[in-house]
């Protein structure tokens, strides 16, 4: 296990280095200019030169990138260009805000998908499922962002459930917050929890009909003993890493559905830092979304060494 | 018993007079009002910083300067109680508001405004806030409530500068004005959160008659498709800037709907060191050619202005109206003058758009269309907005491109220099000296008359020599919720909130 978390850690600083490096370059080899962005159109010459020595442009571009990663190392993520306040501190309320509603969506998804992926498998053929099965179908194919504008119109205008951009800040009221976050969360959830469905009921069959589910059975197991004692277990694995990647999905699919729901989380920070060339908070950020997906990554391997014994790391 | 009626008596008169002061005091709005912006406020607290356009027009309840616009253009005294303009008009001398007080609750002094001055007029060692300001040669205090402004050179639009929000007088005593945001206007400063809010309150000791509405929140709404249903769902209460698809999806019933002119020259603006662009005859059949009314029409269901020239309506006395029909469309013409050209079977030409302004792009489609009449190829590039600043605007690295450009002040100047052609910001590579002689004869000139003839006459001559393919200055709509009243536009890029009260 030690050995395992060495190499995974090792693993994460050279892909953080990687990432942060394509960032740097393709910031370098775009056009734009935060300077000018900063200053407008009306700025004068010395006024641009001036910025541009404050926020050490004018050095080479390696001594650049090596003067950042060493500002990583010791968790300085700078000043941001346009806000010039520090990145952290900007970050840090977008970050409490994409988390608690990528884990308000995973949770929506486990909680629905597995109790109904287990049923439909366990009555396949019957009237759920041919109720549930075209249902899953079309959650599937719905996108978020056209999910997140329907659960808007219907939630929002018509049953006045919640005011569409009423977003409040946790720091004035929590549960208002998580009430607000409710909404898009089920938009972030419900196609995943579809594909959830769809997967586990699939692998419940399909363990099922093995040879070992037929043995237990006639050794006198009934079916749902059969099912929680021995085919859940198997069956439950693939899912468990579907989910995992499901949860790094979520950062990336809440980039969209902020937009639709106007959340000012990590996604509309981003673009917006993309358009004004805000460097260091774009570079910020993206290493926190590799970061994150890479330690999900690893939460998952270890959730399958607790749920498979014969999986070693 | 007559004794205690008495007292009875005066005790109720004087209660009543108590609870009618009590009344009174509440006569005096709490309400509050949430706008929508298409647009972050991130620049600088300090106004004479200040550079993004969204910015300043918000900002422009907070801070104002010596002097400052009223909605019908005229310049107005503000922290200045009144303004002498010597004869030769080289000196102003400015009376200090009696009374006038800061945000912060200090008043108003002489050396406030002395610091202020200097420090837009770049006197303090820093940069001015425009070069115009370069012609101030001495500022003086002559005594604790008059100063004076002495310029080099007579200069007739030298009060509209004043009036802009980068001329605003601010407190000297205010160290860190980047982050502490001290001013004069009806409405204060509270807070901003980044691409979340920014927040204002009605500042009740304004000298003015100051706003009706005490709080007013300004929201960044940046998705533009979520922006009618924010206001159906009465998150917002009002939003500046509509476009026409999002005006079509409001309900009548619940919003007031203003319609104005967003103070912009909307063209195709063209590189005149691009070799076809050169050519006088091409760009005046191009002119023949482009329709702005179809354009108007497609953009925004007919509403706009055209214009003509590189001056839009709202700049009255400078704008003139024959200029907009001299290129009426004739394709005849345009056909002729191109067969009179080194291009008779016309060329291939590239039209750069920044992506963010939707009507710039759908504009570029129609002229396209229009373009393709006598045989002028156009192919649409779009790129971000900061591509478009680096490349076309300060690279002049293109070959046409559809923009709006505004005006900084209430002064022709604003509009005209730019193509003059020593110009630093004359992206269009306009070179005319006839241009040049008219408008250094405007901006030397000492009184305001002549001044306004050579203004025209620049105004003139961009038409007739057909510099760019002038279209419009485009619609402006603004809704508000019917529990609110009173929006009105100005000739500048400026929300007034004293304007907007509740409907009773």
């Amino acid at each position: 296990m030690g050995k395992y978390i060495i190499k995974k850690f090792i693993l994460l600083i050279i892909t953080l280095i990687i990432t942060s490096f394509v960032i740097f370059l393709i910031f370098e080899l775009v056009p734009g200019d935060p300077v000018m962005d900063k200053l407008g159109t009306r700025a004068t010459p010395e006024a641009v030169a001036a910025l541009r020595e404050k926020w050490g442009l004018n050095q080479p571009f390696l001594l650049r990138y090596f003067k950042f990663l060493l500002g990583i190392f010791t968790l300085d993520f700078g000043t941001s260009y346009t806000y010039g306040i520090s990145v952290a501190s900007l970050l840090k309320e977008k970050i409490i805000i994409n988390l608690c509603m990528s884990l308000m969506a995973l949770a929506i998804v486990i909680l629905i998908s597995f109790p109904l992926g287990v049923y439909t498998a366990k009555h396949t053929g019957g009237l759920s499922d041919k109720i549930i099965s075209p249902l899953n179908q079309a959650a599937m194919s719905i996108p978020s962002f056209v999910l997140g504008l329907l659960i808007t119109f219907l939630f929002g205008i018509v049953l006045r459930w919640f005011r569409p951009g009423g977003y409040v800040s946790y720091k004035t009221d929590f549960f208002g917050f998580l009430y607000y976050l409710i909404f898009p969360s089920f938009a972030l959830a419900i196609p995943k929890i579809a594909m959830c469905i769809r997967l586990l009921k699939g692998n419940i069959l399909e363990e099922a009909s093995k040879d070992y589910s037929i043995t237990a059975y006639a050794r006198g197991n009934n079916t749902t003993g059969l099912l929680y004692r021995h085919v859940l277990k198997n069956a439950v694995m693939p899912t468990v890493t579907f989910i995992g990647m499901i949860a790094a999905d979520m950062i990336c699919s809440g980039i969209v559905i902020e937009q639709v729901f106007s959340v000012p989380g990590l996604g509309q920070i981003l673009i917006n830092s993309i358009s004004t060339r805000d460097f260091p908070v774009v570079e910020a950020e993206v290493l926190m979304i590799a970061l994150f997906i890479m330690v999900i990554s690893f939460i998952t391997d270890v959730i399958h060494v607790i749920i498979d014994p014969r999986v070693r790391i | 018993m007559k004794k205690i009626k008495t007292l009875v008596l005066f005790c109720l008169l004087a209660l009543t007079t108590v609870l009618c002061a009590c009344t009174d005091d509440k006569a005096k709005n709490s309400g509050s009002i949430t706008i929508g912006i298409a647009q972050d406020i991130d620049d600088s607290l300090d106004p004479h910083k200040m550079v993004a356009a969204g910015t300043k027009e918000i900002f422009f309840n907070v801070f104002e300067g010596l002097v400052k616009p009223d909605s019908n253009g005229n310049i107005v005294p503000a922290v200045a109680e009144s303004v002498e303009v010597s004869e030769d008009k080289l000196c102003y001398t400015f009376k200090l508001r009696n009374g006038i007080k800061f945000h912060d609750g200090n008043a108003v002094t002489i050396e406030d405004l002395e610091y202020s001055i200097n420090k837009f007029a770049g006197r303090d060692g820093g940069e001015p806030v425009s070069s115009a300001f370069l012609n101030v040669s001495e500022v003086n205090v002559i005594s604790d409530d008059t100063i004076e402004i002495r310029l080099a050179s007579a200069d007739p639009a030298f009060l509209s500068y004043l009036a802009s929000v980068e001329a605003a007088i601010i407190p000297k005593s205010n160290a860190t004005p980047d982050t502490v945001c001290i001013g004069t206007g009806p409405y204060k400063y509270v807070s901003r959160s980044p691409l979340q809010n920014v927040v204002f309150e009605r500042f009740d000791e304004y000298w003015g008659e100051g706003g009706d509405i005490k709080n007013v929140t300004f929201k960044i709404c940046t998705n533009a498709d979520t922006i009618a249903m924010e206001l159906e769902g009465g998150t917002i209460d009002m939003c500046i800037h509509l476009t026409k698809g999002q005006k079509m999806q409001l309900d009548k019933e619940n919003f007031t709907i203003y319609e104005g002119t967003m103070n912009l020259v909307q063209a195709l603006y063209l590189n005149h060191s691009f070799e076809p662009f050169n050519d006088v005859n091409v760009r005046q059949a191009m002119n023949y050619v482009c329709d702005a009314q179809e354009i108007m029409d497609y953009v925004s269901d007919g509403a706009g202005s055209k214009i003509g020239t590189s001056i839009y309506p709202s700049f009255g006395k400078y704008f003139d109206e024959s200029l907009t029909s001299v290129y009426d469309v004739n394709v005849d013409k345009a056909k002729e003058l191109m067969a009179k050209s080194a291009y008779p079977d016309g060329f291939d030409m590239t039209i750069t758009v920044p992506s963010n302004y939707e009507q710039h792009v759908d504009t570029a489609l129609v002229l396209k269309n229009q373009l393709a009449l006598i045989g002028i190829n156009a192919s649409i590039e779009k790129v971000d907005w900061d591509t478009w600043i680096n490349d076309v605007y300060l690279g002049r690295n293109y070959e046409s491109t559809v923009i709006g450009v505004d005006a900084a002040n209430l002064s022709a100047n604003a509009l005209l220099s730019r193509f003059t052609s020593e110009a630093g910001d004359n992206f269009t590579n306009y070179n005319n000296p006839a241009y040049d002689e008219a408008f250094n004869n405007a901006v030397n000139a000492t009184d305001d008359e002549t001044a306004t003839k050579y203004f025209k006459e620049c105004a003139r001559i961009l038409n007739s020599d057909a510099a760019n393919v002038y279209i419009q200055d485009l619609p402006d709509f603004v809704a508000i919720n019917k529990k609110f009243e009173g929006y009105s536009f100005y000739p500048l890029y400026v929300l007034d909130l004293t304007k907007i009260k509740t409907v009773k």
